[in-house]
């Protein structure tokens, strides 16, 4: 019988920081400059979510979905998998968030995003613009190299940040279902950073939890959410 | 005390060691240094096997990282001229089977390794998968030891093994845990089945396996792999800045891990450690640690009370 008590995040960590800095770097080498068409669809759905119309609403959504249906296949099961192994079951996950995030683009009736969004629904609007504009610049501010930045819909930090970000004032039920994979991703890599003694371990968590709030504020509060249709 | 400031005193005591308590290795080296590594007898044969192996744990899972491939070429080449043969391994360490591997290819030197590794699977049916994907990434026939990995399904693996050990497809046998786990069904094993090896943890401040499990070693044939000999680098960080016994000298270290090492390869039911690194620097430390004199029963007792007091 194992005793699961005396075991330590550490146990469980399979790689080194370094390696783990120079995956990163592997990546963003072998995508560049998909950087750049990932960051202006970045701005795409933040402009969407500023000024909704049902067709923005829409093509935020997709943006979404196809973002994580990349970052499953080329980070989760193309490169992380080669350091971990466990990635091979998060990368389902990842897929399943983003033929999710597309069927909600798809809908019928596509939950639109809230209009005005009010002092939780703004936050939610910062999140979601530090998840795109800013999140590169974590790495650099806590001494790793600029090359090792993770960027939206390249890499899932910000990715789920993003999400969770613009599903905070989406209506509906859908959105509120397809947090569950960022959240838990975010989580995840809060454990993974912790471990590995990177000092940007928190940001990612704590803008989860932002949003999330923000998420029960608007939802609770039944404030701000408009649907443009 | 920084493991790279020893770089120089280990190639002074590398010059200077001129007494081994046991066989010496009879590879040959440019640098000579491979002759003085000690090496003990793997009771179940007699083979003699140098006391210091490699580990992968972390250290050799680097992907397809070229840059890192490189350097881990480099330290399995380093540790090879330097007269190590073991080098462990799991299916469980991510990439480090096949990073070993690439390295053995590059190097054209698998003839020389003691290959080690694991079947590591809670499924009893996927136990000879497993063993056949490991020796594709090692680029191996015939492994020299296979070890049933933190006892996960031991009995049918062990069952397994023994058939491909009869079929000479292995040649030796064993099973592992660490971190003092599953103590009690580990002597359960060793006292009731056939195996060649055990792997467990011990070191200066986790000495639990002497109580029973190293003495039951020695009395029932079975070599004792060490792993985890620095607690994944804690010990080194624990005894750096504090200052080495002044009899250092007549135990033949001049570091504390060398120090540290020393101590679990002296016990005599111990026949090899296996610390992982990424440094060639390390890699040369930690051999220079099986050349001279080991440390004797007194020796033993003072160490493990001056390391006490710190």
């Amino acid at each position: 019988m194992t005793d699961w008590s005396s075991y330590a995040p550490a146990d469980f960590l399979l790689f080194s920081p370094r390696v783990y800095e120079r995956l990163f770097e592997i990546h963003n080498a072998a995508w560049w400059p998909a950087h750049l068409v990932a960051l202006a669809a970045g701005a795409a759905v933040l402009a969407s979510v500023l000024r909704p119309t049902p067709f923005a609403c829409r093509a935020a959504f997709a943006v979404l979905g196809l973002a994580w249906l990349f970052v499953a296949w080329a980070w989760f099961f193309d490169r992380y998998q080669t350091i971990n192994w466990a990635a091979a079951y998060v990368w389902p996950f990842a897929a399943v968030e983003g033929l999710l995030l597309l069927a909600v683009a798809a809908a019928p009736h596509a939950p639109a995003f809230a209009r005005p969004p009010g002092l939780a629904g703004w936050l939610a609007v910062a999140v979601l613009g530090f998840a795109i504009g800013a999140y590169p610049l974590a790495a650099a501010i806590s001494g790793r190299a600029f090359d090792a930045a993770q960027v939206f819909a390249i890499m899932p930090d910000p990715t789920a940040i993003a999400t969770l970000a613009a599903l905070a004032v989406a209506e509906g039920r859908l959105p509120v279902i397809a947090m569950a994979v960022p959240l838990l991703w975010a989580v995840i890599t809060a454990i993974t950073l912790a471990t590995l003694g990177w000092p940007d371990w928190f940001v990612a968590p704590a803008l989860a939890a932002v949003a999330v709030t923000c998420a029960v504020v608007l939802r609770v509060g039944g404030r701000g959410v408009v649907n443009p249709r | 005390m920084d493991r790279r400031t020893f770089l120089t005193g280990s190639a002074a005591l590398a010059a200077a060691g001129s007494l081994s308590l046991l066989n010496s290795a009879r590879v040959s080296s440019a640098t000579g240094v491979a002759d003085r590594v000690a090496r003990k007898p793997i009771p179940s044969s007699g083979e003699m096997l140098p006391i210091v192996g490699l580990g992968s744990w972390i250290t050799f899972n680097v992907g397809n990282d070229p840059v890192l491939l490189d350097e881990c070429t480099n330290v399995i080449g380093a540790f090879l001229d330097g007269g190590g043969r073991m080098i462990d391994s799991s299916p469980m360490y991510g990439s480090a089977q096949e990073t070993i591997g690439h390295a053995l290819r590059k190097l054209d030197r698998a003839k020389q390794v003691f290959s080690t590794d694991k079947i590591w699977t809670s499924s009893e049916s996927a136990g000879p998968g497993q063993y056949a994907e490991t020796q594709a990434k090692w680029g191996v026939e015939t492994f020299d030891l296979m070890q049933v990995h933190n006892l996960l399904a031991w009995e049918e693996h062990l069952d397994m093994l023994a058939e491909k050990k009869a079929a000479g497809e292995v040649r030796y046998v064993g099973v592992t845990t660490s971190h003092g786990r599953r103590h009690g069904e580990l002597e359960q094993i060793m006292s009731s089945r056939p195996i060649d090896f055990v792997q467990l943890t011990y070191n200066i401040r986790d000495r639990e396996a002497e109580r029973r499990l190293l003495p039951l070693a020695k009395e029932r044939g079975i070599a004792v792999i060490v792993n985890r000999p620095y607690q994944r680098g804690a010990l080194i960080r624990a005894f750096a800045g504090k200052p080495l016994p002044l009899w250092v000298g007549e135990i033949g270290a001049t570091s504390w891990p060398q120090f540290l090492l020393k101590f679990i390869l002296s016990h005599p039911a111990v026949t090899c450690a296996i610390p992982a690194t990424t440094r060639v620097a390390h890699v040369r430390e930690n051999l220079a640690s099986a050349i001279g004199e080991l440390p004797d029963k007194a020796a033993r007792t003072r160490m493990a009370n001056y390391a006490g007091t710190l």
